[in-house]
């Protein structure tokens, strides 16, 4: 999601590589790249210069110029005020409440219905607690219906009182939660603007009403320089307790997140990176500067892997892998528990060096998956185990088995190989790290 | 003289002529609000590397490109010494005029919608999640209903949980049919929309999709199919594609803007929420590198609140001071 800003960086680094020593003369090209890197990435204008200045001082300081590797200095230099700008340690939610109330704020179209559905659904998984949905949007057409699709879907009750008072309806929600027993009261409201003064005084006066022990802030990761202003505009009114950043799972660069924490100090404690209900994931600031970093987010790929896969099958499966002489058979595994994952682009992207590698623009498309399953099912093990065995007239058949092409099966068995030795690489530590 | 040069000179008299008027008709609004120019004007006498830091700073907090933006400093640089420009007084309008330049450049740039002479004129609705493509419908429903059209909205975004009835809504709001079919295919709910609307003799069709991220194959691949459905049952149809874009929106405009693009032939941009504190510069730097021009601008929630574009708007807004800061 950040690649670019990410090679941006690299390449940078890889000039220091080359200087050998950072100086007055040659730190001025590369810090106008990380600035160029950061505004492209939507970073504010104000905090890139503040960056900048803090890198440089610290570049030309004495300690990277008595050091050897000036290149690595600078990296490690680079990476720590990223960590600092994005808010250095993770901050939980605050559920302590009986029931604990969280209200879900934003402009129009940031992503609050969809977050605080699967905010929901994430705090049932997590907690094994009861979660009620409560909706508070009564302006924009359907939003009510909305709300009650998604609880549908996840088994998760809505409260609603249709087009009512949205200050009435969250005080009856949180009553009614009380006396059925809820522990979550996840209050959406209608999307509004920051300036937008009767629309904020609603929203202050909900505040007032039920005191919720979270006020989270759904901005999107799309938003350019304009996000400080909704920010403060809402952090000035609502003394907001945290903020979700949206549609991470797009192509954008994500600067908001960079500038969030540090002009205002409300700290980033979700992301959404995908529209499945099980898009949600919280937020840690330094994977995150890591991954901007392209050193890749193994961290974030075990927690999502524990998730979904036993543990067991997932030892077997690293062990399978580390001795990199798997074959098709645990390919077709894999495949099956990747499928659990999501989304095969996200988990690509937070693999180490995954952008040197070209990973980060790998495009999966899920009917592939399928039609590599198909294949792979039509072998027979013995195929699976030694696909060397297959030639023409096993390939004919395993293709009209799976109903692909001929082409289809030897690209698979093509790509097999490649990934056989990729892994060999991986393991021999011949596959070389960013830095 | 090449035929555009004449086009382009023609064009560009009959806008200077505009913009003077503009200009007058602005004095008013424009006292009232501190322009940032006027500030940068009164803070520097003298035009030197700071004033054009400053100037930067105002432009890319506006959300235009960083590569837009130094490019239009660049040129900016030159012909103030080519022209020998020293007060930054001079340069307030130079500058408005080269904005005017980047936005233009040797075009001429129609804001109407390109109607159908032979039957429905089609127009699809595409853009990311959330950017306000339902609303947007609505908003254009109400005008051309306003103009005496027959017109169908068509509820296309099948995968979004509430979007049916969103539109089903927005129907009732602005008084037009809606064709809608729940947990169906966005290709057949079109197909059956499109075969009603030359049945019944609509004059325009709106096509609501569902939101997509840019990046996504499969969502890209079955726009690429929504699009091959209309062409199939009215030739030359969609009449117009429409990429609706947040003003919130910073860089990644850019790559909205290119992938959409790819798959369809974008004839214009709807840019909305312009009425919050953002600028959607990001549409100045849209039309620099993908070619694509700004059709309308969405202004509030209500059915009234969408705009023809007007660049020369626009371009003052840009450097309207935000009145954030109570």
């Amino acid at each position: 999601m950040l690649e670019n800003l990410g090679e941006r960086l690299q390449n940078v680094m890889s000039k220091i590589k080359g200087y050998g020593k950072i100086t007055e003369e040659n730190i001025g090209e590369m810090t106008r790249e990380i600035r160029l890197a950061l505004l492209e990435a939507d970073v504010n204008y104000k905090v890139v210069k503040e960056f900048i200045e803090n890198v440089k001082q610290k570049a030309l300081g004495e300690e990277v110029a008595k050091s050897l590797k000036p290149g690595e200095m600078f990296v490690k230099i680079v990476k720590d005020e990223l960590v600092a700008l994005l808010g250095g340690e993770k901050q939980e939610l605050n559920i302590t409440g009986n029931p604990a109330t969280l209200m879900l704020v934003g402009l129009q179209g940031s992503g609050k219905t969809t977050t605080i559905a699967k905010l929901a659904n994430h705090l049932r998984k997590k907690y094994k607690k009861k979660p009620l949905l409560v909706a508070c949007d009564v302006y924009r057409p359907a939003a009510i219906d909305q709300l009650e699709q998604l609880g549908r879907e996840l088994g998760i009750p809505v409260y609603q009182e249709g087009k009512g008072n949205p200050i009435q309806i969250a005080e009856n929600a949180v009553t009614y939660a009380k006396q059925n027993g809820y522990d979550y009261v996840l209050i959406d409201t209608a999307g509004r603007l920051h300036i937008d003064e009767e629309l904020m005084q609603e929203l202050k006066n909900i505040n007032n009403e039920i005191h919720p022990q979270e006020t989270l802030l759904v901005i999107d990761s799309m938003t350019g320089q304009d996000a400080i202003h909704v920010i403060e505009g809402f952090h000035s009114e609502l003394q907001l307790t945290g903020a979700i950043l949206t549609k991470l799972d797009g192509d954008t660069r994500g600067g908001a997140a960079l500038s969030i924490r540090h002009l205002t100090n409300v700290p980033i404690k979700f992301i959404g990176v995908s529209e499945k209900m099980d898009g949600l994931e919280e937020f840690y600031p330094e994977r995150m500067a890591t991954r901007i970093l392209g050193m890749g987010d193994l961290m974030s790929i075990v927690e999502k892997a524990e998730q979904v896969i036993d543990e067991e099958s997932a030892m077997k499966a690293a062990k399978k892998m580390q001795k990199g002489n798997f074959d098709l058979e645990d390919f077709l595994e894999q495949l099956n528990q990747i499928k659990k994952l999501g989304p095969l682009e996200n988990i690509l992207k937070m693999l180490p060096g995954a952008s040197k590698l070209g990973l980060n623009k790998v495009q999966i498309n899920p009917k592939d998956m399928a039609h590599l399953e198909a294949i792979i099912q039509s072998m027979t093990k013995e195929e699976r185990k030694d696909p060397s065995i297959i030639k023409a007239s096993r390939k004919m058949r395993i293709a009209k088995g799976s109903g692909r092409s001929v082409e289809e099966v030897n690209r698979l068995l093509k790509q097999f190989e490649q990934m056989k030795v990729m892994m060999k690489q991986l393991k021999n530590g011949k596959m070389k790290m960013p830095f | 003289m090449g035929i555009f040069d004449k086009f382009k000179n023609l064009f560009q008299k009959e806008e200077k002529e505009e913009l003077n008027r503009y200009d007058i008709g602005l004095e008013k609004t424009r006292k009232e609000f501190t322009s940032k120019l006027n500030l940068l004007t009164l803070k520097y006498n003298r035009i030197n590397e700071e004033y054009y830091e400053e100037l930067e700073d105002i432009l890319i907090q506006a959300d235009i490109g960083v590569n837009t933006v130094i490019r239009f400093i660049d040129r900016l640089k030159d012909r103030v010494k080519k022209e020998n420009i020293l007060n930054a007084s001079d340069l307030k309008e130079i500058i408005v005029d080269e904005m005017f330049i980047i936005y233009v450049q040797n075009q001429i740039i129609v804001n109407k919608i390109n109607y159908n002479k032979d039957g429905p004129t089609v127009i699809l609705f595409v853009g990311v999640n959330g950017v306000g493509k339902t609303t947007t419908i609505g908003k254009l429903a109400y005008q051309m209903a306003l103009q005496e059209k027959k017109v169908l909205l068509v509820a296309g975004d099948t995968f979004r949980a509430g979007a049916v009835e969103q539109l089903i809504e927005w129907g009732k709001r602005v008084n037009c049919d809606v064709l809608y079919k729940l947990d169906a295919d966005p290709a057949s709910v079109i197909y059956d929309g499109l075969e009603k609307a030359k049945r019944e003799d609509y004059d325009v069709v709106l096509i609501d999709t569902a939101g997509r991220l840019q990046n996504k194959t499969n969502l890209m691949n079955e726009l690429d199919k929504i699009n091959k459905v209309i062409g199939k049952i009215i030739p030359n149809a969609p009449h117009e594609t429409l990429l609706v874009i947040d003003a919130t929106t910073g860089q990644n405009g850019i790559s909205q803007a290119k992938s959409f693009q790819e798959i369809t032939n974008i004839t214009g941009i709807v840019l909305t929420k312009l009425d919050g504190t953002a600028k959607g510069g990001i549409v100045l730097a849209i039309k620099d590198s993908v070619g694509i021009p700004v059709k309308y601008v969405g202004l509030g929630e209500q059915k009234e609140d969408l705009r023809v574009f007007d660049i020369e708007k626009y371009i003052y807004g840009l450097f309207k001071e935000m009145d954030v800061e109570k």
